[in-house]
């Protein structure tokens, strides 16, 4: 049994300007200790699903429903506030893109993560306190004993964002889902942090969700990735598959968009045109066919389900009526 | 070699922190810019690398005269910029223009795009009062904008359309010298490549020189001739863009370098990485010597503790006590 199972998970929100269908027909699974990257740009539904998964889309305006959003067999809608409260931060716990206005500035360090414990763990005070150094010693804090009696204001942001990771695996948990961990941070921070999140997750045996906008972080993260455009999955492999021969144009088009450090210059990027679509007002049809270069008429009015491709021991699916087309020319992306 | 357009001598921004207290403490200095000098020339791209803190935006500010500087030059064309008073700036301030990073906060969003684009020609005195709703059409078209969209406000466009209205802006005054300010890190990867293609087309079609400010290593790497590495105020190292990417010779560049990840699985996972340790130091307190000897993970080579004491000077090419060497480790190399 896998441990976290989403199927044909739907958010909407109910706006003034009509209903956004933020993720539309989202399915997939977490195995322990796998990372799954969670790809798109902004608006593509990448954060809504994370957050439907700890059972925090605020209900209303939005409306979560799905075949199944189970964790280890227990179904995550029907759980109530309570049970969501041991869930969260204990089985499940998240990581936020920005550490300054997730963690509390009126509270301690110390404070903030003895809560954790203290919630779901039942442990004293001094217990508490002593875990928490130990969870901030972990995530190489210098002087943790120190930093427990300072506010958040007082540290740099790499240390407030490993002080969030700390706080997210105090408690061991199953799965960390972790929303843009390092796009705040500088990259010799990023390297850091990002170096943490594998040793811990080897040490933990902790599922990771990470979503990001940053291929770079997910080609050294991901065990296998979940390209997302206007609120529907476009394609899904391995990481080595999708970074190989994307089978979507959408994936090949952001491949192709990202400069690289390694191989020629002086070519311009292939940009994918246009700009991503109004949720609220999506075209009939595949969402990305006004921005693609290999629609076909069928694409304005049938929307592409997802293909299963290759062999059962690397499965791959993409929504793209054209994806044989992709196969052959696929080495768009990966000149590095 | 032509001439420089511009050139930085030897610049220094510090900021006063704090307030004098009741007893007249004096305010501490942010060395915000610690002393640098460079030179861009007719038609090239110089990127200007960094951490947030290392001081690219303040030194891009006060070469366009947004700050004072503390010390040193600003020459353009051989004649000095820094010091001059408004009114003698004036036909300066027309030839260096600049990009915003955040096109959300960079346009007033009580304009429209007809008045945002034509009020430098009005300032200016570049066109007359019926020719400016033309040139304003001309440059949305130039920029890859529907001219007939001139009577809309900023938030009816997306993020990399109002970037585009930032560039068409800046371009209204036909300058010869752009100073893009992290121009493409608050769009999407796939809006980013839109506007880096955008940049380099103008700069063909315009002859555009261009201070290429970003922390994004692989974007400064494709549009940058030449690239500067920061570091806490100072450069630390200057290189044409091949040299800096394949042979880095400064320990931090070199960190720098090995800590931005590949957007290539085999790559990423199979390559050595340099990870530095601890956070950039404060401004407002440097580590004496080399600013970067707390992190250096290659402090060792150096005999004794000059590296702590004695502040190395920019060579050639990089500021470091380590003699520069042609087999230096690449982490960009992998090819």
């Amino acid at each position: 049994m896998a441990l976290l199972d989403v199927r044909n998970l739907r958010v909407r929100f109910e706006t003034h300007h009509g209903v956004v269908r933020a993720v539309d027909g989202v399915s997939f699974s977490l195995e322990e200790g796998e990372t799954l990257g969670l790809v798109g740009e902004s608006g593509s539904g990448k954060s809504v699903t994370n957050l439907s998964l700890m059972g925090l889309v605020p209900q209303p305006p939005g409306v979560v429903e799905a075949d199944a959003l189970t964790l280890e067999g227990r179904s995550i809608l029907e759980m109530s506030d309570e049970e969501l409260r041991r869930v969260r931060g204990n089985e499940v716990s998240m990581i936020f893109q920005d550490p300054m206005t997730s963690l509390n500035p009126l509270l301690t360090i110390g404070r903030q993560l003895t809560e954790v414990l203290e919630v779901h763990e039942r442990v004293t005070r001094r217990e508490a306190r002593r875990r928490a150094a130990k969870g901030l010693d972990d995530v190489g804090i210098p002087e943790p004993e120190k930093r427990l009696d300072q506010y958040p204001h007082e540290l740099s942001g790499g240390m407030r964002q490993r002080v969030m990771i700390a706080m997210g695996l105090l408690c061991s948990p199953k799965v960390l889902l972790a929303d843009e961990p390092t796009t705040a941070l500088d990259v010799t921070i990023q390297a850091q942090i990002l170096e943490l999140m594998k040793s811990l997750q080897e040490s933990h045996g902790t599922a990771i969700v990470l979503v990001t906008h940053d291929l770079g972080v997910v080609a050294g993260m991901s065990d296998r990735v979940n390209v997302m455009y206007a609120g529907k999955l476009v394609e899904t492999a391995s990481a080595e598959a999708l970074f190989e021969s994307p089978r979507h144009p959408y994936t090949a088009g952001l491949l192709g968009s990202v400069p690289r450090l390694t191989g020629d210059t002086g070519a311009a990027l292939d940009s994918i045109p246009g700009s991503p679509p109004d949720l609220a007002a999506l075209p009939g049809g595949c969402a990305f066919r006004p921005r693609c270069g290999q629609a076909i008429d069928r694409c304005a009015s049938e929307v592409p389900p997802l293909h299963v491709l290759g062999s059962s021991s690397s499965p791959r699916r993409t929504a793209c009526f054209e994806h044989a087309r992709l196969g052959g020319a696929a080495a768009q992306g990966g000149d590095a | 070699m032509t001439s420089p357009l511009l050139q930085v001598r030897d610049l220094h921004k510090h900021f006063p922190v704090g307030s004098k207290g009741l007893f007249g403490r004096p305010a501490q200095m942010l060395r915000a810019v610690d002393g640098i000098s460079f030179d861009v020339h007719p038609g090239e791209t110089l990127g200007l690398v960094g951490e947030s803190g290392c001081g690219k935006s303040t030194c891009a500010r006060t070469i366009v005269g947004l700050h004072e500087p503390t010390a040193g030059t600003v020459m353009y064309e051989g004649a000095e910029i820094s010091g001059l008073s408004r009114k003698e700036r004036a036909p300066y301030r027309r030839k260096i223009q600049m990009i915003f990073q955040d096109p959300y906060a960079s346009l007033d969003p009580r304009q429209t795009v007809a008045s945002i684009l034509a009020e430098p020609l009005k300032i200016h005195y570049l066109a007359k009062p019926r020719e400016r709703r033309l040139h304003a059409m001309q440059l949305l078209d130039a920029v890859g904008l529907n001219p007939r969209h001139i009577h809309r406000f900023p938030h009816e466009f997306s993020g990399g359309q109002r970037q585009r209205i930032g560039v068409a802006r800046a371009l209204a005054m036909e300058p010869d010298l752009i100073i893009c300010d992290e121009p493409v890190s608050a769009l999407d990867v796939s809006i980013q490549a839109q506007v880096v293609n955008l940049l380099e087309e103008l700069q063909e079609r315009f002859g555009l020189s261009y201070l290429f400010i970003a922390h994004d290593l692989a974007v400064v790497r494709h549009i940058c001739d030449r690239i500067a590495v920061m570091y806490l105020g100072k450069i630390v190292e200057i290189a044409e863009r091949d040299e800096l990417f394949e042979n880095p010779q400064h320990p931090y560049t070199r960190a720098l370098l090995s800590a931005v990840p590949h957007p290539d699985p085999k790559i990423e996972r199979t390559r050595e990485r340099i990870v530095l340790e601890g956070d950039v130091p404060s401004p407002l307190d440097p580590p004496s010597g080399c600013r970067f000897h707390p992190r250096c993970v290659e402090r060792g080579r150096v005999t004794g503790d000059r590296c702590v004491h004695e502040e190395p000077a920019l060579g050639a090419r990089s500021a470091c006590h380590l003699p520069e060497s042609a087999d230096a480790p690449s982490p960009a190399a992998h090819t």
